[in-house]
């Protein structure tokens, strides 16, 4: 393990960097998977039209392919950027299908009754949204839209080996690659890397799962 | 048609939605007609970008299509033994988990939480690094299974494991009851109840599988990814190819997809047998 400690800076920096992708990625994913979500379930039928067949054919395909796709196709239209931005870009789309799903499922969780109920007492359309609908929905959508973000950021590795340099996954590459590393010690050093954001997530996200919970 | 948040709609909510929908359209139809504009003025539609993927007379077009097939082959092949392995190590983990002694117990519950919080291309790369240099030599599809299978095996456990934790105690009882011993009770009764309630999350699984094959890019295993790659070097057209390449994805997904809804549709018509369902037996 001398490796690690050695570089241990190395290290540092990159679990900075993927934390940083996914702050970005994170919050653009749940921006854009909550506006299609709203898509999804809006009376207007071309909205729910671009809400399904979007959630359908990301959810089918493979990030890589999305991330391909985008690093190497926009550019052919005139689209240029970092590698770095293509690739947060990517992981925003292909985690916004994710969250949309997420968002739409805990909102049909809310029995229909209660939406009826609140417009019998007279509520208007916002008002049971805001004091019926979305409390219950919020709560239902905490537990999987938690999933989707942890996978989100065991998906950000894929960036690293994509080509984001200096991220925790390309640490591991490039140790053992150019530098010529043995690779158990080195990347075991990463692997702990993404323990260390995967597992205090997950076990986070079983006691909000546990506050939330709606007793129905 | 009454839903959660609208109510059947009246004459002006009906107008509303027209508008709204006009309005919509029309944005849409600006947004398609932006980017069929952008793709046409970076000459995105001529014939030499399309050609080898859609001429037969093209000189490529053989050569691409006969390389595409063969990664389509080296991806379903990898896919098939991850998912028979996953599929096989995940009831094993499943089963251990749940007849497990608490002295071990905890031994598998942590090998559980540490296999799932490593990303899938990590534990892929893992396997091709480590493997060669203890002295493990394999092809490379083996090190793309393998890392899949690490991950996959401990996510399909805990699925399976959810699933008998969700069947009613009375299976567990009245198996022991007819004289099952605990592990007869779990492969006679318990397991294929399981795997019928969990059939939709365990199909989407696979799903997952598969579309992680194309991580094998990553390790140069020539799968159809790494295919498109290497025909986007000598052909200069990624738009197109990739497009291709996630259509195909797409395809195979959404047909794997598709069977999981129909698996959930039966699901609700033949449930593990409740109390209510057997009371209802012979009534009208």
């Amino acid at each position: 393990m001398r490796v690690v400690v050695d570089h241990f800076d190395l290290y540092w920096h990159g679990f900075v960097k993927t934390l940083g992708i996914c702050l970005w990625a994170g919050t653009g994913a749940l921006v854009l998977g909550t506006l299609l979500g709203a898509f999804r379930v809006s009376p207007i039928p071309p909205l729910r039209a671009t809400g399904t067949a979007y959630v359908t054919l990301v959810r089918n395909c493979p990030l890589t392919v999305v991330l391909f796709f985008i690093a190497f196709g926009l550019p052919e239209v005139g689209v240029n950027q970092s590698y770095y931005r293509f690739a947060v870009g990517g992981l925003i789309i292909y985690t916004a299908a994710f969250v949309c799903e997420a968002v739409r499922s805990g909102i049909n969780a809310v029995p229909t009754g209660q939406a009826e109920a609140a417009r019998a007492i007279g509520l208007t359309f916002g008002q049971s949204l805001r004091f019926i609908v979305m409390p219950q929905a919020l709560r239902t959508v905490v537990p999987p839209l938690g999933s989707v973000v942890i996978a989100m950021v065991k998906n950000s590795a894929i960036v690293g080996a994509f080509g984001v340099g200096g991220e925790l996954y390309d640490v591991g590459a490039s140790l053992t690659g150019a530098q010529g590393f043995a690779a158990l010690p080195v990347l075991t050093g990463v692997v702990l890397g993404y323990l260390a954001i995967t597992i205090p997530a997950g076990l986070g996200l079983g006691v909000l799962e546990r506050k939330v919970a709606v007793v129905r | 048609m009454t839903s959660l948040l609208f109510d059947v709609p009246g004459p002006r909510a009906r107008r509303r939605v027209l508008v709204g929908s006009v309005v919509a359209g029309v944005v849409l139809a600006a947004v398609a007609l932006v980017v069929v504009r952008r793709l046409a003025d970076n000459g995105q539609f001529d014939s030499a970008k399309w050609n080898p993927l859609l001429n037969p007379s093209d000189e490529n077009f053989g050569l691409l299509w006969r390389s595409l097939w063969g990664g389509l082959r080296a991806t379903m092949a990898a896919a098939v033994w991850a998912m028979a392995f996953s599929l096989t190590l995940g009831t094993l983990l499943a089963v251990t988990r749940i007849t497990a002694a608490p002295w071990y117990r905890w031994l598998v519950v942590s090998l559980v939480e540490l296999l799932r919080g490593v990303p899938v291309v990590m534990a892929i790369f893992f396997a091709s690094r480590v493997l060669p240099e203890v002295g493990i030599r394999l092809s490379l599809r083996w090190y793309l299974v393998i890392g899949l299978t690490a991950y996959n095996s401990v996510v399909i456990g805990e699925i399976i494991r959810s699933g008998v934790a969700a069947l009613p105690r009375g299976q567990t009882e009245a198996a022991y009851a007819i004289g099952l011993t605990r592990w007869a009770a779990l492969r006679l009764i318990l397991l294929p109840q399981a795997f019928r309630i969990m059939l939709p999350a365990l199909i989407s699984q696979l799903v997952v599988i598969l579309k992680d094959t194309s991580l094998g890019a990553f390790i140069s295993y020539e799968e159809l990814l790494r295919r498109g790659n290497l025909a986007v070097q000598t052909l200069g057209n990624p738009l197109q190819l990739y497009l291709l390449v996630g259509a195909v994805f797409i395809a195979v997904n959404a047909a794997l997809s598709r069977l999981a809804v129909v698996a959930e549709r039966r699901m609700s018509r033949l449930r593990a047998a409740r109390p209510e369902d057997v009371i209802n037996v012979g009534a009208p």
